[in-house]
């Protein structure tokens, strides 16, 4: 262990600045990307659900023109 | 190995199902790998000499590096495979790696920035490799920016494989800029060759990280595979198959 207690371990010994922003924007891009991942598939599926509701399904693999 | 059918995983419909099965035990692995990595680096690493705890910053920034490049060099693989046999499922594996490709040489730039600070004076200089990163994520971005402007998705996965193959030779040029240039940026800590120039915990907390990134970074392409499969075959049989019990 190489901290006194959390309040040092917060501090960084004065890096916390830059330590933390790293950390910090990283996770945040992660979570972020993980949301816009489930959203692109939730998208994806409506869009696919759709297309075999209303559109003729047949192999075309041309069209991928986005009836939103 | 012979009666095995490689052709029936570069199917989209067969590799759909497969992936679906495989991503939440990547997301799993890269979690587990990413809070042992953040251990080692927090609380079992010690106080660098020179650098303080600054130098922590390296459980993120080195795995992050590397994966900007490797996840480059795969992608253009993906489009060379494509190009080469007009396979679809390569294309779209080469299209869903790039935004995670993108964020992590972002994250590369930005946490090199905060570390550049506080070790060298300055969040920036336009040294060979800062620079060859930065082209590095312009590429990423010319490669979406490409295929998002073309409708054809068949043209567009064309266009894009083209970037992919010509932006690669910047990897080596990465790579190698340390040694080729007089940089203010570090050699390598860690070579083929040599003995790694750090502590072997620091190494440890370094390596365990890279898998972490690695295995998000599978979990990540694969799930966004799958957007790009269900976007493109939509009209086909599989897909109306595979939805049957939704609509």
């Amino acid at each position: 262990m190489n901290w006194g207690g959390w309040a040092e371990f917060f501090y960084m010994k004065g890096y916390a600045l830059y330590i933390w922003g790293s950390y910090g924007v990283t996770a945040m891009l992660i979570v972020a990307e993980i949301f816009s991942l489930r959203a692109r598939r939730q998208r994806a599926i409506q869009l696919a659900l759709r297309t075999v509701k209303y559109g003729k399904v047949e192999k075309d693999e041309g069209n991928d023109e986005v009836t939103a | 190995m012979s009666g095995f059918n490689w052709y029936k995983y570069a199917s989209p419909a067969t590799f759909y199902d497969l992936a679906g099965r495989m991503i939440p035990w990547f997301y799993a692995a890269a979690a587990l790998l990413c809070a042992a990595g953040l251990y080692i680096g927090f609380f079992l690493a010690p106080t660098d000499f020179q650098q303080s705890e600054a130098y922590r910053i390296i459980f993120i920034h080195v795995p992050a590096s590397w994966m900007s490049m490797f996840i480059y060099v795969v992608m253009a693989v993906w489009a060379a495979i494509g190009l080469a046999f007009n396979t679809r499922l390569s294309f779209m594996m080469a299209s869903a790696l790039a935004p995670t490709g993108a964020m992590l040489t972002f994250v590369a730039l930005w946490t090199g920035a905060l570390w550049g600070r506080p070790t060298w004076g300055a969040w920036w200089v336009w040294d060979a490799r800062l620079t060859s990163e930065l082209i590095l994520f312009f590429l990423y971005i010319g490669f979406m920016a490409l295929q998002a402007a073309i409708d054809d998705p068949r043209r567009a996965d064309r266009a894009g494989a083209l970037i992919a193959l010509v932006g690669v030779v910047n990897v080596p040029i990465i790579y190698f800029s340390v040694r080729w240039w007089n940089t203010l940026h570090q050699g390598a800590s860690v070579s083929v060759t040599k003995a790694p120039s750090m502590a072997s915990i620091m190494l440890l907390g370094m390596l365990v990280m890279a898998f972490a990134v690695w295995m998000y970074a599978i979990a990540a392409a694969l799930s966004r595979a799958r957007s790009i499969i269900l976007e493109r075959e939509r009209n086909s049989q599989w897909v109306a198959q595979l939805l049957e019990g939704k609509a």
